[in-house]
C-alpha cells in the first residue's frame, strides 16, 4: 500500500518504514544581522558537450520503462522489478514536508534515457568519443595514466552509460568487482538479484521508486570476503544532455571482513532549466566489513537569481548487516539548487558502527535539506553525526536527522553535533533533530550551535595581511575541519578548493 | 614613518578622537598613555583600519602614503601590525597555517617568493623561542582555548614572524604576570632596529620598565594633551592623570 503523505507529515514510522519522511518540526534560527556585501561567481564546469545522444522520447509510461530495459538488454527479473516500481510510483505523491521550495516538476516533460551513441564496442580509452574525453579533461577527471599512479580506479558515468572503466585488472586480481550497473546486470545477475533493493526497496519513497523504474546506469561494487580493496574506488557522475533526468543507482556489497572506500564526485553543465537528479545508493556491510563512502557534490547550483540548477533528490542508505560492521558517510555538498538527501545507516549487526560527516554549503538561492538517520537495532551499536551547515546570501540550510534506538538495541550510543555558520543577513539555518529512544540503556547526546563569521574575526585576519576572501575561506575551512579530516586526502584538497570557489566573492 | 595630522574619528555617531597630531620617525618607540576611555585603543584600531570607525577629518601619512585609503590587509602588507588587546579565536585553523598564510600574503606583496611548509616550519620553530612557548603551540587552533597570557604571547609571536615596520601594541601588557610581561618586552626589543618603529598603547607605565620609550604622549578626551620623554611616564605613575588634565585646561 502506498504511504499516505498526509499522515507521514505528523509522525514517524518505525524501522520497517525507514525512509518515511521526518515531520518538519524543531527549532528554527534565522539570522537578521550583518551587512549585505555579496557579489557574483560563475560555475566553472558549465559547458555542454555535443555528442549524438541516443535518447528516448519525452515522458514516462510503461512503454518507456520497457524500452529502457530493452535498450539495456536486461534479463526478465530486472524488467519485472522496474515495472513493479513504476506501477507503485504512479500511486505515490511527491513528498512536500522538506524545508525547500520549488515549482511543480512535470514528470511527463522529461527524457528518461539518453546515451552517447557508440560507434562500436569500446575496448580501450582510445576508442571513447573524443569530445567525451575532452569533457572529462575539462572537468579535470583523471581517467588516464596519472590517475593510475594515484591509485584510483574511475568508473565514469556520462549521462547514462559508463563510457570507460579503468583499473579493472588490479581489482580483478583482488577479486573485487567494480563495474557499471549495466555490466553487473549482464555479468553478475545473481549478485544484483540478491542485493538490489535489499536496503532501499523499490517502494521506499517517491524518488527512490521513480529511480527503481527508470534508472539507466550507475556503479556496482562487490568486495569478497576478507579482501581489503587495493585502491580507492571513484566514480564521477556528470549530467550532460539537456532535460535528461539522471537516475543512477549504486550498489556496494562488502562481504565479511572486507574493506572498501568509495569516492563519488559530481558536476553538471549550466542550463536555464532545472534538472532532476534522483539517485539511489545502497550499501551492504556484512560482519566485520567496513564501507567508507565519500561524496563531493558540485552539481550546477543555478545562477545568482535562482534560475536553473539541479534538483538533487537522493536516497542513500547503508545496512550494517553483520556484527562489528561499519559504514561511514562523508559528504561535502556545495552544488545543486536543491539538495534533499539523508545518507543513513541501519545498524542491525551487534556492535556495528554508523557515521555521518557532512558539510553542506548553500549560496545565493540554494536550498539544502539534508541530514541522516541512524537506526539502532543491534546491541552495542554506535553512531556519530557531525553536520556543518554554511549558508551565504539567501541560502537556506536545514539539518534534519533521526536517531532511533529500537527496543533490542541494548547500550546503543549516539553522538550528534550540528553546527551552522551564517554569512550575510538573509541566510537561513534550521535544525530538526529527531530522537526516538525505546531502550533505556541508550545514551544519546546532541549538541548544536549557530554562529556567524564575526567582524572581529575578519578584521583580525585582514590585519595580518590576508584578503577578506582568504580570511572567509580560512574561517570556513576551520569550521569544516572535523568533516574534512574524514575525507581521503585528495578529496579533502578538492573539497577545500570547492568551498573556496563556491564562496568566491562572498565578501567585498 | 608615520605622521598623523588633526585626526578626528567617530564611532557610532560619537566623536572619540578630536584632533590627534603625532609624528613617529623610523627607529623610534612611542608610548601612548591615558586614562580609560581617552581614545587610546580607538587610535590603535583606526591606524590598523578597523571598519567600525569613521574618520571625519584629518590625515595619516605612512611612509608618504595616505594610510587611510588602504584596506586593512594592504596596511598589514605594507608593514603595519596591531597586537590586539582582545585577540579573537579562529576555531579549526591552526596557528602554523594561519601564520604561514599571513606571512606569504605579505611576502607576495613585497615580491618575495612564498615560503613552503617545511621552510616555514624551521622558521617558526626558531621564532617560537622568542615567546618561550612549547612547539605544540603552533599546532593549536588560533587563540582557541588560550589563556589571556597565551593570547598575548601569540600576538608577539605573530609580530616576530611578520616583522612589521610599524608595530602598534594595544594594551598588550594588561592582565599579564611579570614573566609574561618580560617575554612580551623581550619580543618587542628583539624586533627593534633603526628601520622599525613601535607604538605602545598602555594604561600603566609598568611595561615601560621593560621597554623604554623615546617619547611618551598623554591622550585625554580624544587628543594628545601632553608629550615628553620617558620621565613623563614616571611622573604619571607617581601623580596620576589628574594633574595633566588641569594642565591641559590651563593651556
Amino acid at each position: 500500500m502506498p504511504r499516505n503523505p498526509a499522515a507521514a507529515e505528523n509522525h514517524f514510522q518505525p524501522a520497517d518504514d525507514f525512509l518515511s519522511p521526518i515531520a518538519p518540526y524543531g527549532c528554527e534560527t534565522k539570522d537578521m544581522s550583518d551587512p549585505e556585501r555579496f557579489v557574483n561567481q560563475e560555475y566553472k564546469y558549465g559547458f555542454v558537450t555535443n555528442v549524438d545522444a541516443d535518447a528516448l522520447p519525452r515522458g514516462l509510461n510503461e512503454d518507456i520503462v520497457r524500452m529502457i530495459s530493452a535498450k539495456k538488454k536486461e534479463p526478465a527479473f530486472m524488467l519485472d522489478w522496474r515495472l513493479k516500481a513504476y506501477r507503485r510510483w504512479v500511486t505515490m505523491k511527491e513528498p512536500r514536508w522538506q524545508q525547500v521550495q520549488y515549482p511543480p516538476i512535470d514528470y511527463q516533460d522529461m527524457i528518461y534515457y539518453s546515451a552517447p551513441k557508440p560507434r562500436k564496442k569500446l575496448n580501450s580509452l582510445d576508442e571513447v568519443d573524443k569530445e567525451v574525453l575532452e569533457t572529462f579533461a575539462k572537468l579535470g577527471i583523471p581517467l588516464e595514466e596519472q590517475k593510475r599512479l594515484a591509485g584510483v580506479a574511475v568508473d565514469a558515468v556520462f549521462d547514462s552509460v559508463s563510457v570507460a572503466t579503468t583499473f579493472k585488472e588490479t581489482l580483478q586480481k583482488a577479486g573485487v568487482i567494480f563495474c557499471s550497473f549495466s555490466e553487473a546486470v549482464q555479468n553478475h545477475p545473481d549478485l544484483v538479484k540478491k542485493y538490489l533493493g535489499s536496503v532501499v526497496p523499490y517502494a521506499d519513497n517517491f524518488f527512490a521508486t521513480l529511480n527503481s523504474a527508470v534508472f539507466s546506469d550507475g556503479s556496482f561494487c562487490y568486495v569478497p570476503k576478507g579482501v581489503r580493496c587495493p585502491m580507492e574506488l571513484s566514480t564521477y557522475f556528470r549530467i550532460n544532455a539537456a532535460d535528461t533526468g539522471q537516475f543512477e543507482r549504486t550498489l556496494i556489497v562488502a562481504e565479511e571482513g572486507s574493506y572498501v572506500s568509495y569516492l563519488e564526485g559530481c558536476t553538471a553543465p549550466i542550463r536555464d532549466k532545472n534538472q532532476l537528479h534522483a539517485a539511489v545508493v545502497e550499501l551492504v556491510a556484512l560482519g566485520n566489513a567496513q564501507i567508507k563512502y565519500s561524496t563531493v557534490q558540485n552539481w550546477y547550483a543555478g545562477d545568482k537569481n535562482g534560475k536553473g540548477g539541479i534538483y538533487n533528490f537522493v536516497t542513500k542508505r547503508g545496512k550494517c548487516e553483520g556484527p562489528n560492521s561499519k559504514i561511514s558517510w562523508t559528504q561535502v555538498e556545495t552544488g545543486s539548487s536543491i539538495t534533499w538527501k539523508y545518507p543513513s545507516v541501519i545498524l542491525k549487526g551487534d556492535s556495528s558502527v554508523g557515521e555521518f560527516y557532512s558539510v553542506a554549503l548553500t549560496n545565493h538561492h540554494q536550498q539544502a535539506d539534508t541530514g541522516t538517520k541512524m537506526t539502532h537495532i543491534g546491541k552495542n551499536t554506535r553512531s556519530t553525526i557531525i553536520s556543518k551547515g554554511i549558508s551565504a546570501r539567501q541560502g537556506s540550510n536545514t539539518y534534519r536527522g533521526l536517531v532511533k534506538i529500537l527496543p533490542k538495541a541494548e547500550n546503543a550510543k549516539n553522538y550528534t553535533q550540528c553546527d551552522s555558520l551564517l554569512l550575510g543577513n538573509r541566510s537561513e539555518a534550521n535544525t530538526f533533530p529527531y530522537i526516538e529512544v525505546e531502550n533505556n540503556t541508550a545514551r544519546v547526546e546532541h549538541e548544536a550551535s549557530t554562529s556567524k563569521i564575526s567582524e572581529d574575526q575578519l578584521f583580525y585576519c585582514r590585519q595580518r595581511g590576508l584578503s577578506a576572501e582568504n580570511a572567509i575561506s580560512m574561517i570556513i575551512n576551520g569550521f569544516c575541519k572535523e568533516v574534512f579530516k574524514n575525507l581521503p586526502m585528495e578529496f579533502a584538497v578538492e573539497a577545500t578548493k570547492l568551498l573556496n570557489v563556491s564562496l568566491e566573492g562572498s565578501v567585498g | 614613518m608615520l605622521e598623523i595630522r588633526d585626526l578626528h574619528v567617530k564611532v557610532e555617531g560619537k566623536e572619540i578622537l578630536t584632533g590627534i597630531d603625532l609624528k613617529v620617525n623610523a627607529g623610534e618607540t612611542h608610548a601612548i598613555m591615558g586614562p580609560n576611555g581617552s581614545g587610546k585603543s580607538t587610535l590603535a584600531r583606526v591606524l590598523a583600519g578597523h571598519p567600525s570607525y569613521e574618520v571625519t577629518k584629518g590625515e595619516v601619512l605612512y611612509n608618504g602614503k595616505n594610510l587611510l585609503e588602504l584596506a586593512p590587509e594592504m596596511r598589514a602588507r605594507e608593514g603595519v601590525f596591531l597586537a590586539f588587546q582582545y585577540p579573537t579565536d579562529i576555531p579549526g585553523v591552526s596557528n602554523v597555517y594561519f601564520l604561514k598564510s599571513a606571512l606569504n600574503a605579505i611576502r607576495a606583496h613585497k615580491g618575495l617568493e612564498e615560503m613552503d611548509a617545511l621552510e616555514f616550519l624551521d622558521f617558526i620553530k626558531e621564532k617560537i623561542k622568542t615567546v618561550e612557548m612549547d612547539e605544540s603551540f603552533i599546532n593549536r587552533p588560533v587563540n582557541e582555548g588560550f589563556s589571556g597570557g597565551e593570547k598575548k604571547k601569540n600576538e608577539i609571536l605573530q609580530m616576530a614572524v611578520l616583522e612589521p615596520r610599524l608595530s602598534i601594541l594595544d594594551e598588550t601588557d594588561s592582565g599579564l604576570d611579570i614573566d609574561a610581561l618580560r617575554i612580551v618586552a623581550a619580543g618587542v626589543s628583539q624586533l627593534k632596529s633603526p628601520e622599525r618603529s613601535v607604538i605602545l598603547v598602555t594604561h600603566y607605565q609598568r611595561l615601560l620598565h621593560y621597554i623604554v620609550p623615546d617619547f611618551v604622549h598623554v591622550l585625554m578626551g580624544g587628543r594628545i594633551v601632553k608629550s615628553g620623554g620617558k620621565d613623563l611616564a614616571l611622573q604619571l605613575e607617581a601623580q596620576g592623570y589628574d594633574w595633566v588634565k588641569e594642565g591641559a585646561h590651563r593651556k
